[in-house]
């Protein structure tokens, strides 16, 4: 079971046992950790599900794929490096620890 | 608040519960009821037309909400009832099993409902219409002993429907009675790319037909075994799916006495005619400031719409009201097309097509008095989100300028005062 930690737009921190083949966005939904619209739920259409990755993890992730790509150009917050859309990674055992950070703002 | 007050919800779809779960995070305390007509904790609606239909999702994984939230937020679901009966003035509500519930607050977010053919032979089995879990549920079922299925009707569903089916290996038919599919919904660039890509993965479309009725197969005379289109052709299939269209669950209002047209009627927060009555979601309709009539109450199904009223509903509640004031959206996923809706189209608006829609991949702008008012994308993802930021903050833009690659549309933000768009 990974763990993974979210860090709150507060600076809190939510640390998760989550399943594998959950989504970083639906693990968040499911504990209703807030700061995580995923407005779509899931379909890679919204862009309000938006991350940051912790740097040394972003190597582990699967790279996004041109969707999401384009779905980042969006995001309302700004966009880094490590910008994600949670709902495009999907847990394993590899990511457990994985800390991602919620931006300021989803639209 | 010197008291705690209750709160009674009606329906426990997205509306309901994210008025519920709004009031909780804008501080209200009191007691939250949450009556839903469905067995199951409330759960996403797009997948049911979608992933869930090719076997992409599972029913188990689209649970909108953990039961730990329910009991962790303090909201009381009561499911598998329905909210039979409202008594506004003496803020009481009757369940289908005869509880009362008093109530300081009462929302209506009771949904819509699939439309049913007025055909012959529309109470057939095997003619099914999709709109809950359970639809869907009994869709897949259906659709893993069929060879041959029928869609009537091109709008979203009918389409999605389409394309699950065909990916699955089914022999698919859609009949729709307009010229194009999407009419009313979309652009005519934005719907001859969804028939050809339709076309392309094998779903015959047969448009401006209508269906004149539906066949008992033999052998089995009460089975759906054949549509008949007007002027006689015959399609044989072992199921039919009909999508022409939602009726709003208004009922309960209309009895309750409420203002009602197609839909309750609501201002930007929500407020019903009545007080202490709040509305979201597919049963209510508002002015929508987006829309080309900024004044008259217009009813958008989406869970953009539901998830938007619902927060601004919420905020009566607290008694710090914030209407609402999103720019409407959706989407649709329709084999490898992904069609992105921001705003809200007037057929008089200008339009500017961006990139080149035999590729499978543009937009189509709406100008309205020289701003961007609406952006529709196939494939262009970008364009969606960032359209939504320029709608917004009623950036304003050439056509030709809109038109051309050339342009960066992050650089018409820049020029745009700061956005609100929450």
């Amino acid at each position: 079971m990974p763990t993974i930690h979210y860090i709150l737009r507060d600076g809190s921190r939510r640390s998760i046992d989550a399943d594998s083949g959950k989504s970083v966005m639906e693990t968040a939904i499911f504990n209703n950790v807030r700061g995580i619209d995923a407005e779509c739920g899931g379909s890679c259409a919204c862009a309000t599900c938006h991350v940051y990755v912790d740097e040394a993890y972003l190597s582990r992730l699967t790279p996004a794929d041109e969707m999401e790509a384009e779905l980042l150009e969006g995001v309302a917050a700004e966009r880094r490096a490590n910008s994600r859309l949670s709902c495009q990674i999907t847990l394993s055992v590899e990511l457990d620890g994985l800390t991602v950070t919620i931006p300021e703002r989803q639209a | 608040m010197s008291m705690l007050e209750t709160l009674v919800i009606a329906g426990a779809s997205h509306a309901g519960l994210q008025l519920a779960a709004s009031a909780r995070e804008l501080g209200f305390d009191g007691r939250i009821v949450m009556i839903g007509d469905e067995a199951h904790l409330p759960y996403q609606r797009p997948p049911l037309s979608k992933g869930l239909l090719i076997g992409g999702t599972d029913p188990g994984g689209i649970a909108l909400k953990s039961q730990s939230f329910f009991d962790d937020s303090r909201i009381e679901l009561i499911s598998g009832r329905r909210v039979a009966q409202l008594d506004a003035a003496a803020r009481l509500a009757t369940l289908d099993d005869g509880r009362k519930l008093h109530g300081d607050w009462f929302a209506l977010c009771t949904g819509a409902r699939a439309r049913r053919p007025v055909l012959p032979g529309a109470d057939l089995q095997g003619v099914l219409t999709l709109r809950s879990l359970d639809d869907a549920m009994r869709l897949d079922a259906m659709a893993r002993g069929a060879v041959r299925a029928c869609v009537i009707g091109g709008g979203f569903i009918g389409l999605e429907v389409a394309a699950a089916l065909v990916s699955r290996g089914l022999e698919v038919t859609l009949v729709e009675s307009c010229m194009r599919p999407l009419e009313r919904a979309m652009t005519p660039e934005v719907a001859d790319s969804v028939v050809a890509a339709h076309r392309a993965r094998g779903v015959r479309l047969l448009l401006q037909r209508k269906v004149k009725a539906l066949h008992g197969r033999s052998g089995a005379l009460d089975s759906v075994g054949m549509v008949e289109i007007e002027g006689g052709e015959r399609i044989e299939c072992d199921l039919v799916v009909v999508g022409i269209g939602a009726i709003p669950n208004a009922e309960l209002a209309v009895a309750a006495g409420l203002r009602t047209e197609r839909g309750v009627i609501t201002d930007r927060l929500g407020r019903t005619s009545a007080p202490h009555v709040l509305a979201a979601g597919d049963c209510a309709a508002f002015p929508n400031p987006f829309a080309p009539d900024p004044t008259a109450p217009v009813l958008l199904e989406s869970i953009q719409i539901a998830n938007d009223m619902a927060r601004a509903a919420a905020t009566n509640l607290v008694g710090r009201p914030v209407p609402y004031g999103a720019v409407p959206w959706f989407w649709s996923d329709q084999h490898d097309l992904k069609l992105q809706m921001a705003g809200l189209m007037a057929p008089s608006d200008a339009r500017a097509i961006r990139g080149d829609p035999s590729s499978g991949r543009f937009s189509v702008f709406g100008l309205r008095q020289g701003r961007i008012a609406w952006v529709h994308s196939v494939n262009r993802p970008a364009d969606h989100v960032i359209g939504r930021r320029l709608i917004a903050a009623g950036v304003e833009a050439a056509a030709d300028a809109l038109a051309s690659m050339d342009l960066d549309l992050k650089t018409l933000l820049a020029t745009a005062p700061a956005t609100t768009t929450t």
